[in-house]
């Protein structure tokens, strides 16, 4: 019942988004259906965390803890970025920007896209799985479009060709791992690639074929994950979106892609034993590492320093997976919520910073503390969680896969991660230094007020993320429980 | 076995790497799309003569969805898109046409040094054509990086899709219905919005030369 409420309450959100025109109500509606989403994921974290996981349809939907902790995710980053909706459409309907028919689009195909999201992460079929993802290109590349630029065509149709022929090869992994689950044992049985089934047969899959299956899977879902050699479209898009899609996107888009590979990291762990997959993600993840500290360094965008950020971040997931151990896992996990709402509080930021400054290079930008005390202090203070300060919880989540990759033996990971982390965290204080405490411009007047509607949702976001990397007690059974779905 | 059954299966696959090699060859984008449409009809008649060789009621739905959608709509879908300019032709590919059809036999030859770990697995008919869904795939993609058109580059995608198609046929004799469905529908969603974005491009830059777009770089 929980699992259907999860997809039922953004269905009919949609459908209600799309049989009016846009008035501002109806994004404090989608708002709603974003909070009583997240409602609904932590109620199915209570259930799952503790009891057998819950299906729904025959089985067809299923939930156990690790898709129970996703849906949090999911809830908790399009909470952030539903409650800027209104306020993103007014002030670019204001500005001409957009109109009210391409508002009532935008606010449809992000709750079309809410809907994907969940339906990925609770669908029971790995096949459903790519079909889900999948389907978040399609609601998402008109987003991206949005405001109907050049740079934002361009970015789009990037985005929707690379993303598709990179999804492909996940699918034709899918296909093979569906050829595997056909054939064990040499005889010829019922297969569905229903997840149960698959991971209780998961030991006699052919090995041959889950070698190529898994690699192709690696490929394709870390397509959209934003992993090197794949990444092109990630800085393109998340730079032309609008704000609220930015934040979405980066926070939770590319972990329901890589929450897709720790399920296929299972089926093939089980099937190969774990130094075939881990030599993979690390491949992967020191690529992703390596590109994105050379390219945050020389970085002149606000928007696309964030995007290499989280190609950084999906690399040290990436890695954390690597080690592949339950306290790796669960520190995996962490990170991917630390990481969501931390990175849609800079990019909600950033749009306001657009709107206030009228751009989002980063020279151009400066002295922000001085004249936007609020603004400019939870971009800072955003900026600190990103890198990895305590007390948020990135620090915790860093520092707990170090500390497994250390204890898989894989220390010259950690030696390589830490030093891209500092070229990482120097890059970013050169470009905050500027941004932040650069002199103001001469033409400026005193400090301007930020609005109440900006600052109590992304203040509030940065004092959870700080809470749950200090007090770990609600979530600490719940990951312990999720890491070991994909650890059994 | 009958031997009916084997040489219509290996005609219909056939087809579809033949129809693939085509539109290498072709530069009108008419005819392309033709091809295409050809593409389409060989790999529903494949699902086809498979449903009816295993008694496979879901696979014989899945053939006539596949003939509607990839030798109907989706064809029907790029002509819209290429009458837009009627003479359009891929005018300068990154590697010319002989070069390509060279090309093209190195790949097929490198699809059956990939697949044969796999097939050997399971040996059947079905399982021996799998090289030919493998080599279309790769088509596709050498079509995608050297062609610079718009509309060529839909193509590729398509061939690559068709071509994975292909191989789940042959090994596995179509995925479960509702992933054959749900996949189908996305193939079919990613077609209309890329032509939704190529019209709005054409309108917007006035050009479909992908070769053009530089607004964004690092």
């Amino acid at each position: 019942m929980l699992i259907i409420l999860a997809l039922l309450i953004p269905l009919l959100t949609t459908v209600l988004a799309a049989s009016f025109r846009w008035r501002p109500w109806i994004g404090w509606t989608t708002a709603g259906s974003s909070a009583a989403v997240l409602g609904v994921g932590i109620a199915l974290c209570v259930r799952t965390t503790t009891h057998v996981p819950l299906t729904a349809l025959d089985g067809a939907l299923r939930a156990d803890s690790l898709s129970s902790f996703m849906v949090v995710v999911i809830g908790t980053v399009s909470l952030l970025a539903t409650l800027f909706t209104p306020r993103t459409l007014r002030q670019e309907i204001e500005s001409g920007v957009t109109t009210p028919r391409y508002a009532r689009h935008y606010v449809v195909l992000m709750e079309v896209f809410i809907t994907c999201m969940l339906l990925a992460v609770l669908t029971a079929n790995l096949g459903v799985l790519w079909v889900s993802i999948e389907a978040t290109t399609i609601a998402t590349t008109f987003l991206v479009s949005h405001r109907r630029t050049d740079g934002a065509f361009e970015a789009s149709w990037k985005y929707v060709i690379l993303c598709s022929i990179g999804i492909a090869l996940a699918f034709l992994g899918t296909v093979l791992v569906y050829f595997a689950e056909l054939h064990v044992g040499g005889t010829h049985h019922s297969a569905s690639l229903d997840w149960t089934s698959v991971m209780a047969i998961a030991h006699h899959l052919n090995p041959d074929v889950m070698r190529l299956a898994f690699a192709l899977l690696v490929l394709g879902y870390g397509t959209k994950v934003g992993l090197v050699p794949m990444h092109s479209w990630l800085p393109d898009a998340h730079s032309q979106a609008p704000a609220p899609v930015s934040a979405l996107m980066s926070g939770v888009l590319l972990t329901v892609a890589f929450y897709a590979l720790l399920r296929f990291k299972a089926i093939a762990d089980a099937a190969l034993g774990p130094a075939f997959p881990r030599a993979l993600f690390i491949v992967v993840g020191i690529a992703s590492l390596l590109l994105a500290s050379a390219m945050l360094i020389a970085q002149r965008d606000l928007k696309r320093m964030l995007a290499y950020s989280s190609i950084e971040h999906m690399g040290l997931l990436a890695l954390g997976a690597a080690a592949g151990t339950p306290l790796a896992i669960a520190a995996v996990l962490l990170h991917i919520l630390g990481h969501g709402i931390t990175k849609s509080v800079l990019f909600l930021s950033s749009g306001e910073i657009y709107h206030v400054e009228g751009t989002t290079e980063i020279a151009r930008i400066s002295g922000l503390l001085a004249r936007r005390p609020v603004l400019g202090g939870i971009f800072g203070f955003g900026l600190m969680a990103l890198v990895g300060f305590p007390p948020f919880s990135l620090f915790v989540s860093e520092l707990s896969m170090a500390r497994a990759e250390v204890d898989v033996g894989l220390w010259w990971v950690v030696a390589i991660s830490l030093a891209c982390l500092g070229v990482i965290f120097g890059a970013f204080a050169s470009h905050a230094r500027q941004m932040l405490m650069g002199a103001a411009p001469s033409t400026s007047a005193g400090p301007v007020a930020t609005a109440r509607s900006v600052a109590v949702p992304l203040v509030t976001a940065l004092v959870v993320c700080a809470l749950i990397g200090v007090v770990a007690w609600p979530l600490q059974s719940l990951l312990h429980s999720a890491a070991h779905v994909v650890v059994p | 076995m009958s031997t009916t059954y084997v040489g219509a299966l290996e005609l219909a696959s056939g087809a579809v790497l033949v129809s693939a090699i085509m539109t290498l060859w072709r530069r009108q984008v008419r005819s392309i799309v033709a091809m295409l449409s050809l593409q389409g009809i060989a790999l529903s008649a494949v699902a086809i003569i498979l449903a009816v060789h295993e008694h496979d009621r879901a696979l014989l739905i899945t053939g006539l969805l596949v003939f509607a959608v990839k030798g109907i709509v989706v064809p029907g879908l790029l002509r819209r898109v290429s009458q837009l300019d009627p003479n359009s032709r891929e005018s300068a590919p990154l590697v010319n046409v002989p070069a390509s059809l060279v090309f093209a036999a190195v790949l097929i030859v490198l699809s059956y040094v990939v697949s044969s770990r796999v097939t050997s697995f399971a040996p059947t008919e079905a399982t021996h054509l799998t090289p030919i869904g493998i080599a279309t795939v790769l088509v596709g993609y050498f079509m995608l990086v050297t062609r610079r058109r718009a509309v060529s580059k839909i193509v590729g995608l398509i061939l690559v899709d068709n071509g994975i198609a292909l191989v789940t046929f042959l090994l596995t004799s179509g995925v479960p219905l509702i992933v054959e469905l749900g996949s189908s529908l996305d193939v079919l969603l990613v077609v209309v919005v890329l032509q939704f974005l190529v019209v709005s491009m054409g309108r917007h830059l006035r050009t479909d030369e992908l070769a053009e777009m530089k607004a964004l770089h690092d």
